[in-house]
């Protein structure tokens, strides 16, 4: 089965009919997804900002990270639960969906970056944990992770405009 | 008096005619609007947490405060800018919607507490006020940001 199938075949299921139609339920869920950028994405970047050498710089970095992790990762459980539901109430025109398409490239790059950030600079943490400017690579993952943040809450509001549609998509 | 002549004037802004009636322009500056609030809940939060002995809980709440102001300043300033754009554009929508309202309601008193109560106890010495104090401030901020957060984006469903 194609992907645009397993959409379609979503989209007949009674659930996923019963979210887009709910009057209270599709804009509650949606709420969530939206305030929940204060847990998540706020607590994500004040880590970049401490990356960045912009902030809490007598605070070593270890302790930033490790006591606001917790936190970043309730925030991003809250987002993929609360995201899933939205795209599982209307599954076929947010695949065909353009910027539905860059958010989850943009998705996947910011996993790519923390990767990326885990087995590189971040092993070396004890050499530079308590430096208010952490070194270039560390600099490095804070803005490329602000910068791919930024661009999926921009993609993901726009998710909600129709310019780019197939016509007789909705 | 009713306000809702003032509000007619700002929809006929040229600004407002202009957002309206650009396909790019309301999307363009909600996204800031959406940017700001991620950036204002993480600069509340982070000092509310610590006043609920959570998060950075080794580092006094003053400090905390302190490092996280400007960027909460920041924040606001790109938030009522991008606001104030946003409610230009649909000003006379905004005066027939309940959400507006409360929105409006608990905003000013959110910025009032921000800057008077919870920043004098947080910046307190450590010991002047009982923690319980400090509890009590960050769940009122909590509870106050949260309603203006909500308020607003229930504007967008209304109307």
């Amino acid at each position: 089965m194609s992907l645009l199938g397993f959409c379609q075949w979503l989209e007949g299921t009674s659930w996923s009919i019963a979210l887009h139609e709910s009057l209270w339920v599709y804009p509650i869920v949606e709420s969530v997804h939206v305030l929940t950028l204060c847990l998540f994405l706020g607590t994500a970047i004040l880590v970049d900002l401490r990356l960045l050498g912009l902030m809490m710089r007598r605070v070593p970095f270890t302790e930033v990270f490790d006591r606001l992790q917790p936190w970043t990762m309730a925030g991003f459980v809250l987002m993929v639960i609360s995201g899933a539901l939205l795209f599982y109430a209307i599954p076929v025109r947010t695949y065909l969906n353009i910027f539905f398409r860059v958010k989850v490239v943009m998705l996947l790059l910011a996993g790519v970056n923390v990767w990326v950030f885990y087995r590189t600079v971040y092993r070396r943490v004890a050499d530079w944990d308590l430096d208010g400017i952490p070194p270039k690579a560390a600099r490095w993952a804070g803005g490329v992770s602000l910068v791919l943040w930024a661009g999926i809450v921009v993609a993901g509001r726009m998710i909600a405009y129709n310019w780019f549609d197939a016509p007789g998509v909705h | 008096m009713s306000l809702l002549p003032f509000f007619e004037w700002c929809e006929n802004t040229g600004v407002g005619h202009a957002i309206r009636n650009s396909l790019w322009l309301f999307p363009v500056i909600e996204s800031f609007h959406l940017l700001a609030l991620a950036m204002i809940g993480g600069a509340i939060l982070i000092v509310d947490l610590r006043l609920l002995g959570f998060g950075l809980k080794r580092q006094p709440a003053a400090q905390l405060l302190r490092d996280a102001e400007p960027w909460l300043i920041g924040g606001l300033v790109v938030m009522v800018t991008s606001g104030v754009l946003l409610f230009t554009s649909e000003a006379i929508k905004c005066y027939y919607s309940s959400a507006f309202w409360t929105k409006m309601t608990f905003l000013f008193p959110a910025l009032v507490f921000t800057f008077t109560v919870r920043r004098r106890v947080a910046t307190a010495e450590e010991g002047r006020w009982r923690p319980l104090w400090g509890k009590l401030v960050a769940v009122v901020s909590v509870s106050l940001w949260s309603v203006v957060g909500a308020a607003g984006r229930w504007i967008g469903f209304s109307g």
